[in-house]
């Protein structure tokens, strides 16, 4: 018999075959597998938890108020004695500051990454992107104290002629969720352009073209659906965003024109805040109010993150 | 353009000749060079005819990356209409060398070019010449097949179309992919994406893409190296096939490919540096039938006959 061992243990079988079993049992690599699966469903467990506890005093709120009077109604006054449940300008409050925001966040961010992923040299890059990533982690309730304080003053100087009036502005709380949002938009962009195989830019480049047509128009397309993600995630939290709209939008449920800007609003973020830190008793009406607005919020989210999905499997160009 | 150069291995710098070139016309008037760069080499070449013009002059030329020297001393002349090889062992600075013709090493970072690379007597590094505009006239092909990833109509169009060539795009694309010994493959589904094509048919469409803004020079970058044999033998028959009306220079690590297409083969070897870097240089420059088959350096002949590397 040749001394060659064939077991991984070193020991060999007694009659000289070798042995294939396993050398332990390896609990260890079970208690490891439990543990990823167990954290891997806390998240879901919590994502449906949350969904359960919207959708069952949404559906007490609808057993009182008609669907139809929520959704279209342009009144809203929930918490008032003779309440009104309109849903609509809170709903457009919401979505003007998002269309503010994104109005900013989108050009400048992708403007951002574009220059970082292609134009930058290693030494600028160094220096931007942790001023970038620190921007990113800036608490919202900083934010929202630079747009009342500051931004809203400087740019009533810049423009006098606006009908400014009180101290809360629907477009400077864009403005200021807008510039928070751009660190997100331009990181994952940059992520997503600079992922772009570089044979795809020396392809490009051989052809005589300008580093700013490479970008336009191979980087940037080749990127598409990293730059969606980025936009969504980035609508996505403007629409969530509910510090800085409080302190800077204020708590005017009024139904105004998107390019009002210099109007006070509420979005349904604020009145969630502001309602749910008052003191309201379980079981009322206008408990189940915050719901309903939370679980609208949640299937607005929901409707901009599938039509992205969408919009990304029809845009992508796959490369391998 | 004046002189009759004589290929031969190592030439004396040339004199610069009167400045009347593609080149010098486009780096004066950028502005004007967008809607007749297309016309500019094919009148060019009709006017200097013979074969013997030497479109690049290479002449002690060197490559660095970070003050690292990757490739120096490269001197030598490469033809007009020919199929010239590059060839030699891993890290001897073939790739660098052919960068330096098309200035892709403008794109690295930290890389420098000394020496002096005529194209058309013409410095191609000289202060006023402008890296996009070369490449215009240089087209490349590179190792891996790298179609954008859009239809293969766009992927023909893309370079007229960032040139802004003024002319009927259908017509462009049709003749750069017949040219390209592609249109039959897929006269049928232009507007089908790139990325659908065989791995051959790919780079196939690679070298039409180039085609199709009518370069004077293409450089293939080890253009087969990720293909099959069947391939192969197709992108071989077509470089053939293109040296009629272009100049041809190629990477290849494949000698049998070098000795069956080209016409003229630099032998790369590497050597190490008092420095201790290692270091590509030219062995040999000659026809390739005597390089393959009588070989005037011992290394040339140990490397050709397959003893090394």
């Amino acid at each position: 018999m040749a001394g060659r061992d064939i077991t991984a243990s070193g020991s060999r079988a007694t009659d000289g075959r070798p042995r294939l079993e396993a050398v332990s049992p390896r609990y260890g690599e079970k208690a490891i597998f439990a543990l990823l699966a167990l954290c891997a469903a806390i998240s879901v467990a919590t994502t449906l938890a949350i969904v359960i506890s919207l959708i069952v005093p949404s559906i007490g709120f609808f057993g009182e108020v008609p669907f139809a009077d929520f959704l279209f109604g342009t009144d809203w006054a929930p918490t008032f004695a003779d309440a009104t449940f309109g849903v609509l300008p809170i709903v457009v409050g919401t979505l003007t500051v998002t269309a503010w925001a994104l109005l900013v966040a989108i050009p400048v961010g992708l403007l951002t990454a574009i220059y970082m992923a292609e134009y930058a040299p290693t030494r600028v890059r160094r220096v931007v992107k942790p001023v970038l990533e620190v921007l990113e982690g800036m608490p919202t309730v900083a934010i929202g104290l630079f747009a009342l304080y500051f931004a809203r003053p400087l740019l009533e100087d810049i423009f006098p002629f606006l009908p400014w009036g009180g101290p809360f502005a629907v477009g400077v709380a864009g403005i200021a969720v807008g510039l928070m949002i751009v660190p997100l938009v331009s990181s994952v962009a940059d992520d997503a352009m600079r992922s772009v195989p570089a044979g795809l830019r020396e392809g490009a480049y051989a052809l005589g073209a300008t580093k700013m047509k490479v970008s336009a128009r191979v980087v940037f397309p080749a990127a598409i659906s990293g730059i969606v993600a980025a936009i969504v995630l980035a609508a996505s939290r403007a629409i969530g965003e509910t510090m800085v709209v409080l302190l800077a939008a204020g708590a005017t449920p009024q139904l105004v024109a998107p390019w009002d800007f210099t109007e006070s609003i509420q979005t349904m973020t604020a009145f969630i805040g502001t309602t749910a830190t008052g003191d309201i008793a379980t079981g009322t009406i206008t408990y189940d109010t915050i719901f309903a607005v939370g679980a609208l919020l949640f299937v607005m989210t929901l409707a901009m993150n599938m039509l992205a999905i969408r919009l990304v499997r029809r845009f992508r160009e796959v490369y391998e | 353009m004046t002189q009759e150069t004589e290929i031969t291995p190592m030439t004396e710098p040339q004199p610069e000749p009167p400045a009347h070139d593609a080149l010098s016309e486009a780096a004066a008037d950028p502005a004007a060079q967008r809607g007749v760069e297309t016309h500019v080499v094919p009148e060019h070449r009709e006017r200097k005819g013979g074969k013997t013009d030497a479109v690049f002059h290479i002449d002690g030329v060197g490559v660095s990356y970070s003050g690292k020297p990757a490739v120096r001393d490269v001197t030598f002349d490469i033809a007009e209409n020919e199929i010239t090889a590059l060839i030699g062992p891993s890290g001897c600075g073939k790739s660098t060398l052919l960068r330096c013709l098309n200035r892709m090493n403008d794109l690295i970072p930290g890389c420098e070019v000394s020496g002096h690379v005529g194209f058309h007597g013409e410095d191609l590094y000289g202060p006023r010449v402008d890296p996009v505009r070369v490449r215009t006239l240089i087209g490349m092909v590179f190792q891996k097949p790298n179609p954008f990833p859009k239809s293969i109509y766009d992927n023909i169009a893309f370079g007229p179309r960032v040139l802004g060539v003024k002319g009927d795009l259908d017509e462009i694309v049709e003749r750069a992919l017949r040219r390209g010994a592609l249109w039959d493959d897929v006269k049928d589904r232009l507007k089908d994406n790139a990325y659908g094509m065989s791995g051959g048919q790919q780079q196939r469409l690679c070298i039409a893409r180039c085609l199709a803004i009518e370069p004077d020079v293409i450089l293939m970058d080890e253009p087969c190296s990720a293909l099959d044999p069947i391939s192969t033998g197709k992108i071989e028959d077509l470089m053939l096939e293109l040296k009629e009306r272009y100049s041809i220079v190629i990477v290849t690590h494949n000698m049998q490919q070098a000795a069956r297409v080209s016409d003229k083969t630099a032998f790369f070897t590497v050597e190490l540096s008092e420095e201790e870097h290692r270091v590509g240089r030219v062995v040999e420059f000659d026809d390739t039938e005597k390089v393959f088959t009588n070989p005037a350096d011992p290394r040339t002949e140990a490397y050709v006959t397959g003893k090394v590397g």
